[in-house]
Protein backbone atom coordinates (compact mmCIF):
# COMPACT_ATOMS: atom_id res chain seq x y z
CA UNK A 1 0.00 0.00 0.00
CA UNK A 2 1.90 3.08 -1.17
CA UNK A 3 -0.14 5.21 0.94
CA UNK A 4 1.66 4.10 4.49
CA UNK A 5 5.02 3.75 2.61
CA UNK A 6 7.99 5.99 3.66
CA UNK A 7 9.67 5.04 0.72
CA UNK A 8 10.56 7.50 -1.50
CA UNK A 9 11.62 5.23 -4.38
CA UNK A 10 7.51 4.42 -4.52
CA UNK A 11 5.83 7.49 -4.04
CA UNK A 12 8.35 9.92 -4.70
CA UNK A 13 9.13 13.43 -2.36
CA UNK A 14 7.01 12.50 0.79
CA UNK A 15 4.51 15.45 0.53
CA UNK A 16 0.96 15.29 1.48
CA UNK A 17 -0.60 16.20 -1.54
CA UNK A 18 1.17 13.03 -3.32
CA UNK A 19 -1.04 10.90 -1.25
CA UNK A 20 -3.48 12.31 -3.30
CA UNK A 21 -6.28 8.59 -3.93
CA UNK A 22 -5.35 7.86 -7.27
CA UNK A 23 -9.03 7.42 -9.08
CA UNK A 24 -8.91 4.61 -11.83
CA UNK A 25 -12.70 5.07 -13.03
CA UNK A 26 -13.40 5.70 -16.40
CA UNK A 27 -13.23 9.01 -17.91
CA UNK A 28 -16.42 11.22 -17.14
CA UNK A 29 -17.19 8.68 -14.38
CA UNK A 30 -15.42 10.33 -11.62
CA UNK A 31 -17.51 10.34 -8.01
CA UNK A 32 -15.47 13.50 -5.71
CA UNK A 33 -15.43 10.77 -2.45
CA UNK A 34 -14.75 11.65 1.22
CA UNK A 35 -10.98 10.75 1.75
CA UNK A 36 -10.72 10.44 5.34
CA UNK A 37 -6.86 10.88 5.38
CA UNK A 38 -4.70 13.96 5.12
CA UNK A 39 -1.16 13.87 5.82
CA UNK A 40 0.23 17.05 8.49
CA UNK A 41 3.82 17.15 7.82
CA UNK A 42 6.41 17.08 10.15
CA UNK A 43 9.08 15.07 11.36
CA UNK A 44 9.97 13.67 14.72
CA UNK A 45 12.83 11.44 16.14
CA UNK A 46 13.90 9.70 18.89
CA UNK A 47 17.56 8.39 20.66
CA UNK A 48 18.23 6.02 23.33
CA UNK A 49 21.23 6.59 25.63
CA UNK A 50 22.45 4.85 28.32
CA UNK A 51 20.27 5.88 30.74
CA UNK A 52 17.95 8.60 29.20
CA UNK A 53 16.31 8.61 26.37
CA UNK A 54 15.53 12.08 23.65
CA UNK A 55 12.03 11.92 21.76
CA UNK A 56 12.09 15.18 19.41
CA UNK A 57 9.72 16.30 16.81
CA UNK A 58 9.24 20.02 15.25
CA UNK A 59 6.01 21.93 16.00
CA UNK A 60 4.98 22.74 12.40
CA UNK A 61 1.44 21.76 11.03
CA UNK A 62 0.94 21.51 7.45
CA UNK A 63 -2.22 20.90 4.88
CA UNK A 64 -0.69 21.00 1.35
CA UNK A 65 1.51 24.24 1.04
CA UNK A 66 0.27 25.85 3.86
CA UNK A 67 1.52 26.20 7.50
CA UNK A 68 -1.76 25.88 9.88
CA UNK A 69 0.18 26.14 12.96
CA UNK A 70 3.96 27.18 14.08
CA UNK A 71 3.40 25.61 17.14
CA UNK A 72 1.57 22.55 17.65
CA UNK A 73 3.40 19.37 19.42
CA UNK A 74 3.97 15.87 18.66
CA UNK A 75 5.61 15.16 21.27
CA UNK A 76 3.50 13.85 24.67
CA UNK A 77 4.27 13.00 28.22
CA UNK A 78 2.05 9.57 28.96
CA UNK A 79 0.86 8.37 31.65
CA UNK A 80 0.74 10.51 34.73
CA UNK A 81 -1.35 10.64 37.60
CA UNK A 82 -3.40 13.91 36.22
CA UNK A 83 -3.29 15.81 33.13
CA UNK A 84 -0.77 17.79 33.84
CA UNK A 85 1.52 14.70 33.39
CA UNK A 86 3.78 16.26 36.54
CA UNK A 87 4.64 12.24 37.10
CA UNK A 88 4.87 11.06 33.59
CA UNK A 89 7.96 8.49 32.98
CA UNK A 90 6.70 7.85 29.38
CA UNK A 91 6.78 9.92 25.93
CA UNK A 92 5.03 9.15 22.98
CA UNK A 93 5.54 11.24 19.71
CA UNK A 94 3.07 10.83 16.72
CA UNK A 95 3.06 12.10 13.48
CA UNK A 96 1.47 11.48 10.37
CA UNK A 97 -1.95 12.13 10.34
CA UNK A 98 -2.75 14.60 13.01
CA UNK A 99 -6.20 14.05 14.27
CA UNK A 100 -5.38 9.92 14.30
CA UNK A 101 -1.71 10.93 16.13
CA UNK A 102 -4.24 12.67 19.01
CA UNK A 103 -6.69 9.79 19.32
CA UNK A 104 -4.05 7.31 19.39
CA UNK A 105 -2.20 9.60 22.07
CA UNK A 106 -5.56 9.80 24.37
CA UNK A 107 -6.06 6.89 24.43
CA UNK A 108 -2.92 5.44 25.11
CA UNK A 109 -2.28 8.03 27.68
CA UNK A 110 -6.00 7.01 29.58
CA UNK A 111 -4.75 3.26 29.26
CA UNK A 112 -1.58 4.15 31.26
CA UNK A 113 -3.63 6.37 33.47
CA UNK A 114 -6.28 3.35 34.28
CA UNK A 115 -3.11 0.72 34.75
CA UNK A 116 -1.53 3.33 37.15
CA UNK A 117 -5.17 3.36 39.15
CA UNK A 118 -5.29 -0.02 39.01
CA UNK A 119 -1.86 -1.16 40.00
CA UNK A 120 -0.61 1.57 42.11
CA UNK A 121 2.72 2.32 40.34
CA UNK A 122 3.56 3.25 36.12
CA UNK A 123 3.56 1.10 33.08
CA UNK A 124 7.09 -0.05 32.16
CA UNK A 125 7.81 0.78 28.58
CA UNK A 126 7.77 -2.93 27.74
CA UNK A 127 4.25 -3.40 28.99
CA UNK A 128 3.20 0.11 27.27
CA UNK A 129 5.24 -0.55 24.00
CA UNK A 130 3.35 -4.16 23.81
CA UNK A 131 -0.31 -2.28 24.62
CA UNK A 132 0.48 0.82 21.73
CA UNK A 133 1.04 -2.22 18.84
CA UNK A 134 -2.51 -3.96 20.18
CA UNK A 135 -4.03 -0.54 19.93
CA UNK A 136 -2.80 0.33 16.65
CA UNK A 137 -3.44 -3.45 15.29
CA UNK A 138 -6.83 -3.01 16.45
CA UNK A 139 -7.85 -0.63 13.89
CA UNK A 140 -5.91 -2.95 11.23
CA UNK A 141 -8.53 -2.01 8.30
CA UNK A 142 -9.10 1.28 9.49
CA UNK A 143 -5.84 2.43 10.30
CA UNK A 144 -4.64 4.92 12.63
CA UNK A 145 -2.40 6.86 9.99
CA UNK A 146 0.59 8.24 12.01
CA UNK A 147 4.00 6.83 13.08
CA UNK A 148 4.29 6.25 16.89
CA UNK A 149 7.62 6.35 18.34
CA UNK A 150 7.31 4.84 22.28
CA UNK A 151 10.30 6.66 24.64
CA UNK A 152 11.12 5.76 28.53
CA UNK A 153 13.64 3.96 30.85
CA UNK A 154 13.45 0.00 30.44
CA UNK A 155 13.61 -1.96 34.20
CA UNK A 156 17.50 -1.56 33.78
CA UNK A 157 17.20 2.02 33.87
CA UNK A 158 18.65 2.17 29.95
CA UNK A 159 17.15 4.98 27.63
CA UNK A 160 14.65 2.69 25.44
CA UNK A 161 13.06 3.46 22.59
CA UNK A 162 10.40 1.19 20.58
CA UNK A 163 8.90 2.17 17.02
CA UNK A 164 5.68 1.23 15.17
CA UNK A 165 4.07 1.61 11.91
CA UNK A 166 0.43 2.68 11.34
CA UNK A 167 -0.61 -0.85 11.70
CA UNK A 168 0.96 -1.73 15.10
CA UNK A 169 4.64 -3.69 13.59
CA UNK A 170 6.99 -2.62 16.49
CA UNK A 171 10.84 -3.13 17.15
CA UNK A 172 12.89 -1.46 20.22
CA UNK A 173 15.92 0.29 18.75
CA UNK A 174 18.83 2.68 19.71
CA UNK A 175 17.19 5.36 17.25
CA UNK A 176 14.95 6.19 15.19
CA UNK A 177 13.10 9.21 12.55
CA UNK A 178 9.46 9.15 11.84
CA UNK A 179 7.45 11.60 9.56
CA UNK A 180 8.17 13.39 6.69
CA UNK A 181 11.75 13.66 6.62
CA UNK A 182 12.59 10.39 7.93
CA UNK A 183 14.16 9.67 4.90
CA UNK A 184 16.73 12.23 5.16
CA UNK A 185 17.15 11.74 9.26
CA UNK A 186 17.37 8.02 9.34
CA UNK A 187 20.64 7.58 7.10
CA UNK A 188 22.44 10.68 9.02
CA UNK A 189 21.67 9.12 12.30
CA UNK A 190 22.96 5.08 11.50
CA UNK A 191 26.23 7.13 10.48
CA UNK A 192 26.42 9.34 13.65
CA UNK A 193 24.37 6.95 16.35
CA UNK A 194 25.25 3.54 14.93
CA UNK A 195 28.46 4.62 13.57
CA UNK A 196 27.77 2.93 9.86
CA UNK A 197 29.83 3.34 7.33
CA UNK A 198 32.73 4.41 9.95
CA UNK A 199 35.75 2.69 10.08
CA UNK A 200 39.42 2.49 11.87
CA UNK A 201 41.60 4.48 10.05
CA UNK A 202 44.54 1.98 8.06
CA UNK A 203 42.97 -1.06 9.53
CA UNK A 204 43.03 -2.81 5.50
CA UNK A 205 40.86 -2.88 2.79
CA UNK A 206 37.82 -5.11 1.92
CA UNK A 207 37.12 -7.78 4.49
CA UNK A 208 40.06 -6.57 6.96
CA UNK A 209 38.33 -3.17 7.23
CA UNK A 210 37.47 -2.75 11.25
CA UNK A 211 34.11 -1.17 11.85
CA UNK A 212 34.80 1.63 13.98
CA UNK A 213 33.77 0.03 18.01
CA UNK A 214 30.29 1.59 19.19
CA UNK A 215 29.67 3.45 22.02
CA UNK A 216 26.81 5.31 23.96
CA UNK A 217 26.34 8.64 23.19
CA UNK A 218 26.33 11.22 26.02
CA UNK A 219 23.33 13.39 26.87
CA UNK A 220 25.51 16.66 25.35
CA UNK A 221 25.98 14.96 21.86
CA UNK A 222 22.92 13.52 21.53
CA UNK A 223 21.09 16.92 21.92
CA UNK A 224 23.54 18.38 19.55
CA UNK A 225 23.08 15.83 17.06
CA UNK A 226 18.95 15.96 17.50
CA UNK A 227 18.98 19.57 16.92
CA UNK A 228 21.59 18.89 13.68
CA UNK A 229 19.39 16.63 12.01
CA UNK A 230 16.33 18.69 12.28
CA UNK A 231 18.32 21.61 10.91
CA UNK A 232 19.40 19.18 7.93
CA UNK A 233 15.74 18.52 7.38
CA UNK A 234 14.02 21.76 7.69
CA UNK A 235 16.71 23.12 5.10
CA UNK A 236 15.48 20.24 2.43
CA UNK A 237 11.87 19.70 3.12
CA UNK A 238 9.42 22.05 3.45
CA UNK A 239 7.03 20.37 5.63
CA UNK A 240 9.42 20.46 8.83
CA UNK A 241 10.80 23.67 10.60
CA UNK A 242 9.03 26.73 13.18
CA UNK A 243 10.65 24.69 16.43
CA UNK A 244 12.08 21.96 17.91
CA UNK A 245 10.23 20.64 21.07
CA UNK A 246 12.25 17.95 22.69
CA UNK A 247 11.80 15.71 26.00
CA UNK A 248 14.68 13.90 27.97
CA UNK A 249 13.40 11.20 29.53
CA UNK A 250 15.99 10.25 32.87
CA UNK A 251 15.77 8.85 35.93
CA UNK A 252 14.90 11.68 38.16
CA UNK A 253 11.69 13.16 35.08
CA UNK A 254 11.48 14.43 32.23
CA UNK A 255 12.98 17.83 31.02
CA UNK A 256 11.73 19.51 28.39
CA UNK A 257 13.15 21.79 25.66
CA UNK A 258 12.70 24.16 23.06
CA UNK A 259 14.59 25.32 20.55
CA UNK A 260 13.69 27.94 17.31
CA UNK A 261 14.12 25.92 14.00
CA UNK A 262 13.76 28.42 10.51
CA UNK A 263 10.42 29.64 10.00
CA UNK A 264 10.55 29.65 6.25
CA UNK B 1 -62.82 7.21 -11.11
CA UNK B 2 -60.29 5.02 -8.47
CA UNK B 3 -62.25 4.99 -5.28
CA UNK B 4 -58.90 4.00 -3.06
CA UNK B 5 -57.99 7.57 -1.46
CA UNK B 6 -55.00 6.27 -1.37
CA UNK B 7 -53.93 6.08 -5.38
CA UNK B 8 -55.72 10.15 -5.54
CA UNK B 9 -53.41 12.61 -6.85
CA UNK B 10 -50.38 10.08 -7.99
CA UNK B 11 -49.87 9.38 -11.58
CA UNK B 12 -51.76 6.77 -12.62
CA UNK B 13 -50.91 3.34 -12.95
CA UNK B 14 -52.67 2.61 -16.29
CA UNK B 15 -51.12 5.69 -17.89
CA UNK B 16 -47.65 5.41 -16.79
CA UNK B 17 -47.58 2.01 -15.31
CA UNK B 18 -46.58 1.08 -11.44
CA UNK B 19 -44.86 3.08 -9.40
CA UNK B 20 -41.45 2.15 -9.03
CA UNK B 21 -40.84 2.02 -5.50
CA UNK B 22 -37.22 1.01 -5.12
CA UNK B 23 -36.14 4.52 -5.74
CA UNK B 24 -37.79 4.92 -1.83
CA UNK B 25 -36.32 1.76 -0.83
CA UNK B 26 -33.04 2.23 1.15
CA UNK B 27 -31.50 -1.15 -0.36
CA UNK B 28 -27.45 -1.23 -0.23
CA UNK B 29 -24.91 1.00 1.38
CA UNK B 30 -25.79 3.95 3.22
CA UNK B 31 -25.09 6.80 1.60
CA UNK B 32 -23.47 9.85 3.94
CA UNK B 33 -22.46 13.68 3.05
CA UNK B 34 -19.75 12.83 -0.16
CA UNK B 35 -19.37 16.75 -0.79
CA UNK B 36 -20.86 20.13 -0.01
CA UNK B 37 -23.26 21.50 -1.53
CA UNK B 38 -24.34 25.36 -0.74
CA UNK B 39 -20.96 26.33 0.69
CA UNK B 40 -19.60 29.46 2.46
CA UNK B 41 -16.10 30.53 1.74
CA UNK B 42 -13.29 32.12 3.80
CA UNK B 43 -13.63 32.66 7.66
CA UNK B 44 -10.88 34.66 9.25
CA UNK B 45 -9.85 35.53 13.30
CA UNK B 46 -7.52 37.28 14.84
CA UNK B 47 -5.89 37.51 18.59
CA UNK B 48 -5.41 40.63 20.29
CA UNK B 49 -4.32 42.17 23.90
CA UNK B 50 -7.47 41.04 25.19
CA UNK B 51 -9.77 38.86 23.03
CA UNK B 52 -10.17 37.94 19.51
CA UNK B 53 -11.78 39.19 16.49
CA UNK B 54 -13.39 37.37 13.23
CA UNK B 55 -15.19 37.86 9.55
CA UNK B 56 -16.99 36.10 7.59
CA UNK B 57 -18.88 37.13 4.61
CA UNK B 58 -22.83 36.59 4.62
CA UNK B 59 -22.70 34.87 1.24
CA UNK B 60 -23.84 30.67 0.87
CA UNK B 61 -23.17 29.76 -2.48
CA UNK B 62 -23.84 26.97 -4.67
CA UNK B 63 -21.54 26.24 -6.58
CA UNK B 64 -20.46 29.24 -8.54
CA UNK B 65 -24.12 30.39 -8.53
CA UNK B 66 -24.22 33.53 -5.20
CA UNK B 67 -27.55 31.85 -4.00
CA UNK B 68 -28.34 32.80 -0.47
CA UNK B 69 -26.91 36.65 0.61
CA UNK B 70 -27.73 37.21 3.88
CA UNK B 71 -26.58 34.08 5.58
CA UNK B 72 -24.59 35.09 8.71
CA UNK B 73 -21.59 32.63 9.37
CA UNK B 74 -20.48 34.01 12.58
CA UNK B 75 -22.44 32.25 15.63
CA UNK B 76 -22.00 33.18 19.12
CA UNK B 77 -22.52 29.94 22.34
CA UNK B 78 -23.00 29.94 25.73
CA UNK B 79 -22.57 33.86 25.97
CA UNK B 80 -18.83 33.59 25.57
CA UNK B 81 -18.05 31.88 22.59
CA UNK B 82 -18.11 32.94 18.48
CA UNK B 83 -17.53 30.03 16.36
CA UNK B 84 -17.31 31.00 12.37
CA UNK B 85 -18.16 28.05 9.81
CA UNK B 86 -16.70 27.29 6.56
CA UNK B 87 -17.81 24.74 3.83
CA UNK B 88 -21.42 23.34 3.59
CA UNK B 89 -24.13 25.75 5.44
CA UNK B 90 -26.40 22.73 5.98
CA UNK B 91 -24.03 20.89 8.23
CA UNK B 92 -23.46 24.62 9.67
CA UNK B 93 -26.95 24.92 10.58
CA UNK B 94 -27.24 21.10 12.12
CA UNK B 95 -24.13 22.24 14.22
CA UNK B 96 -25.66 25.19 15.23
CA UNK B 97 -28.99 23.40 16.65
CA UNK B 98 -26.74 21.39 17.89
CA UNK B 99 -24.24 23.53 20.32
CA UNK B 100 -27.34 25.62 21.08
CA UNK B 101 -29.19 22.59 22.85
CA UNK B 102 -25.81 21.66 24.43
CA UNK B 103 -25.24 25.07 25.64
CA UNK B 104 -28.77 25.42 26.86
CA UNK B 105 -28.70 21.79 28.74
CA UNK B 106 -24.87 23.34 30.05
CA UNK B 107 -26.61 26.21 31.21
CA UNK B 108 -28.97 24.24 33.02
CA UNK B 109 -26.61 21.55 34.87
CA UNK B 110 -24.81 24.37 35.94
CA UNK B 111 -26.12 27.94 36.25
CA UNK B 112 -23.62 30.69 36.95
CA UNK B 113 -23.54 31.57 40.52
CA UNK B 114 -26.25 33.95 41.35
CA UNK B 115 -23.84 36.53 41.58
CA UNK B 116 -25.23 38.95 38.80
CA UNK B 117 -21.92 40.48 38.69
CA UNK B 118 -19.95 37.56 37.03
CA UNK B 119 -19.55 37.27 33.40
CA UNK B 120 -23.02 35.59 31.77
CA UNK B 121 -22.34 32.16 31.70
CA UNK B 122 -19.29 32.38 33.97
CA UNK B 123 -18.67 28.48 35.28
CA UNK B 124 -20.37 27.16 32.20
CA UNK B 125 -18.79 26.42 28.36
CA UNK B 126 -15.87 28.52 27.18
CA UNK B 127 -14.57 28.79 23.81
CA UNK B 128 -11.89 26.12 25.21
CA UNK B 129 -14.32 23.34 26.02
CA UNK B 130 -16.38 24.04 22.73
CA UNK B 131 -13.62 23.65 20.40
CA UNK B 132 -12.60 20.31 22.06
CA UNK B 133 -16.08 19.60 22.03
CA UNK B 134 -16.29 20.05 17.74
CA UNK B 135 -13.40 18.28 17.71
CA UNK B 136 -14.69 15.00 19.09
CA UNK B 137 -17.82 15.32 16.80
CA UNK B 138 -15.98 15.95 13.88
CA UNK B 139 -13.56 12.92 14.61
CA UNK B 140 -16.09 10.34 15.57
CA UNK B 141 -18.08 11.74 12.34
CA UNK B 142 -15.48 11.02 9.73
CA UNK B 143 -14.34 7.84 11.59
CA UNK B 144 -17.80 6.89 10.50
CA UNK B 145 -17.42 7.94 7.18
CA UNK B 146 -20.29 10.93 7.59
CA UNK B 147 -18.59 14.08 7.92
CA UNK B 148 -19.41 17.21 8.88
CA UNK B 149 -18.38 19.31 5.53
CA UNK B 150 -17.28 22.32 8.03
CA UNK B 151 -14.21 24.07 8.75
CA UNK B 152 -14.54 26.16 11.74
CA UNK B 153 -12.85 28.59 14.00
CA UNK B 154 -13.81 28.73 17.38
CA UNK B 155 -12.81 31.97 19.28
CA UNK B 156 -13.64 33.26 22.76
CA UNK B 157 -11.56 32.98 26.53
CA UNK B 158 -10.18 29.97 28.04
CA UNK B 159 -10.08 28.87 31.43
CA UNK B 160 -7.42 31.19 32.65
CA UNK B 161 -9.35 33.79 30.99
CA UNK B 162 -6.88 35.06 28.41
CA UNK B 163 -7.65 35.02 24.54
CA UNK B 164 -8.83 31.48 22.76
CA UNK B 165 -8.41 30.97 18.90
CA UNK B 166 -8.44 27.31 17.50
CA UNK B 167 -9.74 25.40 14.09
CA UNK B 168 -10.72 21.76 13.55
CA UNK B 169 -11.69 21.00 10.32
CA UNK B 170 -14.05 17.85 8.69
CA UNK B 171 -11.64 15.28 9.86
CA UNK B 172 -11.33 16.29 13.07
CA UNK B 173 -7.86 17.92 12.87
CA UNK B 174 -7.50 20.80 15.26
CA UNK B 175 -4.88 23.32 15.57
CA UNK B 176 -4.64 27.01 17.23
CA UNK B 177 -2.51 29.67 16.18
CA UNK B 178 -2.57 33.64 17.09
CA UNK B 179 -4.33 33.85 13.42
CA UNK B 180 -6.48 31.80 11.81
CA UNK B 181 -7.90 31.57 8.18
CA UNK B 182 -9.59 28.76 6.44
CA UNK B 183 -10.07 28.30 2.65
CA UNK B 184 -9.25 30.88 0.52
CA UNK B 185 -7.95 33.26 3.51
CA UNK B 186 -5.63 30.58 4.38
CA UNK B 187 -3.85 32.05 1.12
CA UNK B 188 -4.50 35.55 1.07
CA UNK B 189 -5.34 37.03 4.77
CA UNK B 190 -2.99 35.02 6.43
CA UNK B 191 0.21 36.36 4.99
CA UNK B 192 -1.43 39.77 6.14
CA UNK B 193 -2.51 38.96 9.30
CA UNK B 194 0.85 37.04 10.69
CA UNK B 195 2.82 40.53 9.41
CA UNK B 196 1.21 41.91 12.67
CA UNK B 197 1.09 38.81 14.82
CA UNK B 198 3.11 36.38 14.17
CA UNK B 199 3.47 35.04 17.86
CA UNK B 200 1.43 34.97 20.92
CA UNK B 201 3.70 37.99 22.20
CA UNK B 202 3.25 39.99 19.10
CA UNK B 203 -0.91 39.40 19.24
CA UNK B 204 -0.94 40.75 23.04
CA UNK B 205 0.52 43.96 22.07
CA UNK B 206 -2.32 44.98 19.38
CA UNK B 207 -5.04 47.09 20.10
CA UNK B 208 -8.63 46.28 19.90
CA UNK B 209 -9.38 48.58 17.18
CA UNK B 210 -5.90 47.56 15.54
CA UNK B 211 -7.72 44.14 15.06
CA UNK B 212 -10.10 45.03 13.81
CA UNK B 213 -8.65 47.05 11.19
CA UNK B 214 -6.51 44.56 10.04
CA UNK B 215 -9.06 42.34 9.94
CA UNK B 216 -11.41 44.59 7.57
CA UNK B 217 -8.67 44.71 5.28
CA UNK B 218 -7.80 41.07 4.70
CA UNK B 219 -11.84 41.42 4.16
CA UNK B 220 -11.22 43.61 1.34
CA UNK B 221 -8.48 41.66 -0.21
CA UNK B 222 -10.54 38.31 -0.46
CA UNK B 223 -13.45 40.10 -1.53
CA UNK B 224 -11.20 41.47 -4.82
CA UNK B 225 -9.90 37.97 -5.12
CA UNK B 226 -11.98 35.28 -4.05
CA UNK B 227 -14.79 34.82 -6.81
CA UNK B 228 -16.80 33.14 -4.44
CA UNK B 229 -17.73 35.97 -2.08
CA UNK B 230 -19.44 39.50 -0.79
CA UNK B 231 -19.31 43.15 -0.02
CA UNK B 232 -21.36 42.15 2.79
CA UNK B 233 -20.11 40.37 5.46
CA UNK B 234 -20.09 39.91 9.96
CA UNK B 235 -17.48 41.02 12.46
CA UNK B 236 -17.04 39.50 15.63
CA UNK B 237 -15.47 40.93 18.35
CA UNK B 238 -15.35 38.31 21.80
CA UNK B 239 -13.66 40.29 25.16
CA UNK B 240 -14.32 39.25 28.66
CA UNK B 241 -16.89 41.94 28.43
CA UNK B 242 -19.02 39.52 26.26
CA UNK B 243 -19.19 38.98 22.55
CA UNK B 244 -20.55 41.65 20.18
CA UNK B 245 -21.33 40.32 16.63
CA UNK B 246 -22.23 42.64 13.86
CA UNK B 247 -24.13 40.88 10.91
CA UNK B 248 -24.40 43.79 8.55
CA UNK B 249 -20.72 44.84 7.77
CA UNK B 250 -20.11 46.52 4.39
CA UNK B 251 -16.56 46.88 2.71
CA UNK B 252 -14.99 50.44 3.26
CA UNK B 253 -12.93 52.02 0.24
CA UNK B 254 -13.70 49.13 -1.83
CA UNK B 255 -14.23 49.97 -5.69
CA UNK B 256 -13.58 48.17 -9.14
CA UNK B 257 -13.08 51.41 -10.88
CA UNK B 258 -9.73 50.53 -11.36
CA UNK B 259 -10.75 47.36 -13.66
CA UNK B 260 -11.28 49.86 -16.82
CA UNK B 261 -7.65 51.02 -16.99
CA UNK B 262 -6.33 47.67 -16.67
CA UNK B 263 -5.18 47.14 -20.68
CA UNK B 264 -3.75 44.00 -22.38
CA UNK B 265 -5.13 41.07 -21.40
CA UNK B 266 -7.82 38.87 -23.19
CA UNK B 267 -9.18 39.64 -26.68
CA UNK B 268 -8.71 43.72 -25.70
CA UNK B 269 -6.07 44.54 -28.32
CA UNK B 270 -5.50 48.56 -27.48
Amino acid sequence: MAMFSQNPLMNGPNYSFNEAPRVNAPEGARQHRFDPYTDNGGSTLAIAGADFAIMAGDTRLTSGYSINSRYHPKVFKIGGTTADQKDATLVLSVVGFMADGEALKEKLDSICKMYRYRHGKAMSVEACARRLSIILYQKRFFPYYAYAILGGLDEQGKGAVYSYDPVGSYEREQCRAGGAAASLIMPFLDNQVNFKNQYEPGSGEGHALQERERRPLTRAEVEILVKDAFDGAVERHIEVGDGLQMMVVTATGIEEIYLPLKKD
Amino acid sequence: MDHRPQNWGRPRDDVYGAYDGSYLQSSGPKQATQSPIVTGTSVIALKFKDGVVMAADNLASYGSLARFTDVPRLRSFAETSVIGFGGDVSDMQYLNRHLTDLSIDEAYAAPSSTDTTTSPGAGTLNAANLHKYLQKLLYSRRNNFDPLWNQILVAGLDSSEAPFLASVDMRGTAFTSPSLATGFGAALAQPIMRRYAETDEQAAQLSREEAVKIIKECMKVLYYRDARSLDKYSLAVVTKAGVEISEDEQLEQQSWAFAERIKGYGTQTV
